[in-house]
């Protein structure tokens, strides 16, 4: 019996659904359009691939969903839970309260209350002062009380020694075993406010992933697709079981940006290159290395400073939709977009407002496959010169910002996908090749539908209090066992990526290790 | 002038312009000053005309790694401690606190110090600038000893240095500072008004201040950024470009490194090198060399004119890089010695950029 995977990713305009076989090879795709809730656009996407493949769905062994639904819960502050916050660091750290510098109403939505309480490691993994244990008892009592939906604990210097934010939750699990609560070590890196940060928006969405994943359990099982292994892509580009991403549900805010990229590698074979992803809206510049998408340290969501692992991208408003104005001489193209109404107002579909996709279709550089798709429209109602004129510039926006990711001026392969990608020419400056893969339009989807599950660990150490080689093997220790539980088969994990940083001005050798691991999906 | 959190905002603004690429980032130090101003504690800047000579004027700054400063950040009292250690050795209470470094997170400590002791804040700093070693101050020109100092961490541990040089004061301060966790907060260069008045780089707190505003509401003015911001410090325009490379090499503790600039506009078919050590320190065209330190050399994105620190210069960003002039007490024999670009190693002579400018 053959086993297929299927794949859904949501993008702002809209949102795909692919299958693949498990091998990879590409079966089918199809578009639909994303609906507000997320959840009603990836059905009727799964329905529309089902259809149209025609393949046995007893076959389809696993599903994987690139998600919007973490990033549209915080950006519109919807269904987000209440969070009861710990900070364990004083007498230090006080001077900035947890989540001082959030936006107001996100701040008010989300935090129900939080206490810094005495306690905290330093660098080398010694206490500042002694755990405030009372403290710690008290505050669970009073967020029990308040009825919080999640505890979200940050410990100074935790990524050393976690001591006592496993305290906070081994009390817990005593006082509120019903609620959920969150560590830092388990969520970010060195940098308190980031770190924190990002474990107290992980908490307040639980809830949201928690319906996303009823949602689509329920809709797997009206899909004669109940038996389906279910599966979220993560922010570095590798996907996680659903219980895992239930604990880690930030793991998945920017994940479809990954997908696209990651999508590009598996449809080109190609590990280094640069992606350029163009939708209706935005085209985002990433980089592929190593088959993996480039990393940022650091990541702002919806205001909030985080420094959760994400891809490092260059997000331009200028894809299909994008609406051209002319001012006299100047031409402006984008950020503003038709989004999905490109079919009824695009000037090649009979409408009257001027976008990137009716000047790529006068210029004759694309062909679209849709009957009422009217290039000849395009050709007569838009002035030549203008085309020329704006063409020109679209193309040069754009190798502006693929420059902009370059590491260096040597040139590299550029990759396009995404269901705008058809409008780019095939020569660009500061590109060796370009490349525009078969399935181009579905790289998001495929990238979801291929990927395998990764967990990445980040602990600090002082070389010398313990030897390089066992650091290191404590944390590929650690990842290993947190790629297990993300839903790995444990006979095909592999260690991807040890990165050693020293950490400056500080004896004793202190370095952060950071460890990937990357594994098959047990089926 | 009582301080507002958006007057705090555009000081960190403007002090990471007068940082010269260094100082550290602003941002930790900035919230602890805007928390404490919400918390309903007074800033209140005042200009260093009304320092009387027997006046106790006392810098307040933090010393550390950065790792550590954005891990376990300060709690808040370390600023009273070292206030009130210092005045225990000295017998006398303090009666101003003061920044000692313009540029990057020393620019923001003394805010948070002035809020949580009640002490006026000098609208003045010790170097108009950042620099990296301790002895690079203005005060330092004058003879103002840097010690006695203290170190406080955030248990309410004090330590008293009184040491025969700076050189000790910087060796004994390192070991001191490592010990309480990698980072602590210091009173140093404790003097009398009489000095102060004769040391001080006057205004910077409200230059910064000036800088940052400018560059917040320049877009809705509808004016040009960047004249507006040469327009405040009298500086110049030197270079606009794209970064084409960095190369970095960690020599001896500091983060040393060089930038070339690919220009652009009435720069094109120009290079633009510029040499940095922490802060940059020379900048030199097509081969001729337009800026040095003492002088402030700023990168800033093209755009925003936000300014880029050193360490976070890569390729392919756009960037207007502007000249200021320094303080004239760094023009000083004494000044060029101290901190002019042949005691960072570099062979050349020091000539104000307004000169240098003009030949070119």
């Amino acid at each position: 019996m053959a086993r297929y995977i299927l794949g859904v990713d949501v993008g702002s305009t809209h949102t795909d659904a692919v299958i693949v076989d498990d091998n990879g090879n590409f079966i089918g795709g199809a578009k639909t359009i994303t609906t507000p809730d997320v959840t009603t656009g990836i059905i009727n996407s799964m329905k529309l691939i089902l259809e149209k493949s025609k393949v046995n769905r007893d076959e389809i062994a696993a599903v994987s969903f690139g998600t919007t639904h973490i990033i549209n819960a915080i950006v519109q502050r919807r269904n987000l839970g209440r969070v009861g916050v710990i900070r364990i660091g004083a007498p230090a750290t006080r001077s900035v309260d947890p989540g001082m510098d959030w936006p107001d109403d996100l701040r008010k939505t989300v935090i129900a209350g939080y206490t810094i309480l005495r306690g905290g490691h330093e660098y080398t993994g010694e206490h500042i002062v002694e755990l405030d244990r009372e403290g710690v008892i008290k505050a669970l009592n009073t967020f029990k009380e308040m009825k919080v939906d999640a505890i979200a604990v940050t410990s100074v210097f935790s990524i050393v020694n976690p001591e006592h934010e496993l305290f906070v939750q081994e009390k817990a699990r005593e006082i509120m075993p019903e609620t959920p609560i969150v560590l830092s070590c388990e969520i970010g890196s060195v940098g308190l406010l980031e770190r924190e940060n990002a474990t107290i928006l992980n908490a307040a969405v639980l809830k949201v992933m928690q319906r996303a994943i009823k949602a689509l359990e329920n809709a797997l099982q009206d899909l004669n697709l109940g038996h389906a292994k279910m599966f979220f892509a993560q922010n570095d580009g590798t996907v996680a079981a659903k219980e895992y991403i239930a604990k880690y549900p930030i793991f998945t805010v920017v994940a479809p940006i990954s997908n696209s990229i990651r999508g590009a590698y598996v449809l080109t074979k190609i590990s280094d290159a640069i992606v350029v992803d163009t939708g209706g809206t935005t085209s985002n510049i990433g980089v592929l290395r190593k088959g993996y998408p480039r990393e940022a340290l650091e990541i702002e969501i919806a205001g909030v400073r985080t420094n959760i692992r994400s891809p490092d991208v260059v997000a331009v408003g200028l894809a299909g939709g994008s609406i051209v104005k002319v001012y006299g001489e100047n031409v402006v193209i984008g950020p503003e977009s038709v989004g999905y109404k490109l079919v009824e107002d695009g000037i090649a579909w009979g409408g009257d407002i001027l976008t990137a996709t009716d000047i790529a279709l006068a210029k004759g550089v694309m062909t679209i496959d849709d009957p009422r798709c009217k290039p000849e429209l395009a050709r007569q109602k838009i002035d030549p010169k203008l085309v020329e004129k704006t063409y020109e510039k679209m193309v040069k926006m754009l190798e502006d910002s693929i420059d902009k990711v370059k590491t260096s001026p040597e040139p590299e392969t550029v990759i396009l996908v995404g269901g705008g990608s058809a409008m780019w020419p095939r020569k660009l400056a500061g590109a060796k090749e370009v490349i525009r893969p078969e399935y181009a339009q579905y790289a998001n989807a495929v990238g979801a539908a291929t990927a395998l599950i990764g967990a990445s660990v980040e602990k600090a150490f002082s070389y010398e209090a313990i030897s390089r080689e066992k650091a290191i093997s404590i944390v590929v220790d650690e990842a290993k066992k947190r790629a297990i539980e993300a839903g790995a088969n444990p006979s095909t994990l592999d260690v991807a990526e040890v990165e050693e940083i020293a950490m400056p001005y500080l004896p004793g050798n202190a370095v952060k290790i950071r460890v990937k691991v990357i594994g098959k999906l047990k089926l | 002038m009582i301080l507002t959190t958006q007057d705090v905002r555009d000081m960190a603004l403007g002090a990471a312009i007068l940082g010269a690429g260094g100082g550290g980032d602003p941002y930790i130090g900035m919230l602890m000053a805007i928390q404490a101003i919400e918390k309903g504690k007074k800033v209140e800047l005042i200009e260093p005309d009304v320092v009387d000579d027997n006046d106790f004027i006392v810098p307040v700054a933090m010393m550390g790694t950065p790792t550590v400063l954005i891990e376990k950040i300060p709690g808040g009292d370390e600023v009273i401690w070292v206030l009130r250690s210092i005045e225990k050795y000295y017998g006398k209470e303090a009666n101003y606190v003061t920044q000692i470094e313009a540029g990057g997170v020393n620019s923001m400590i003394p805010i948070v110090a002035a809020a949580y002791t009640g002490k006026p804040l000098l609208n003045g700093d010790g170097m108009g600038r950042a620099f990296p070693e301790l002895q690079m101050v203005t005060f330092h020109l004058i003879g103002v000893k840097a010690t006695p100092m203290v170190l406080s961490d955030e248990r309410g541990n004090s330590v008293v240095l009184d040491t025969i040089d700076n050189f000790w004061a910087e060796k004994i301060a390192r070991a001191i500072t490592i010990k309480f966790g990698g980072s602590a907060y210091i009173a140093i260069y404790a003097m009398s008004g009489r000095d102060y008045r004769r040391g001080v780089v006057r205004g910077t707190p409200t230059l910064a201040l000036e800088l940052g505003r400018t560059i917040r509401e320049a877009k809705k003015r509808g004016v040009n950024i960047f004249d507006a911001i040469l327009d405040i410090v009298k500086g110049f325009m030197i270079f606009r470009g794209k970064i084409v490379d960095v190369a970095r090499f960690n020599l001896g503790g500091f983060a040393r490194g060089e930038v070339t600039i690919e220009g652009f506009d009435e720069f094109k078919n120009s290079k633009m090198v510029i040499r940095f050590q922490n802060e940059n320190l020379v900048a030199i065209k097509d081969g001729e060399i337009i800026a040095t330190t003492p002088d402030i050399i700023s990168i800033l994105d093209i755009e925003t004119a936000k300014p880029i620190t050193t360490e976070r210069l890569r390729y392919g960003l756009r960037v207007t890089v502007i000249g200021i002039p320094c303080d004239e007490k760094w023009r000083s024999e004494e000044g060029i010695k101290t901190v002019g670009p042949r005691y960072f190693g570099y062979d050349v002579d020091y000539i104000p950029i307004e000169m240098r400018i003009k030949r070119v």
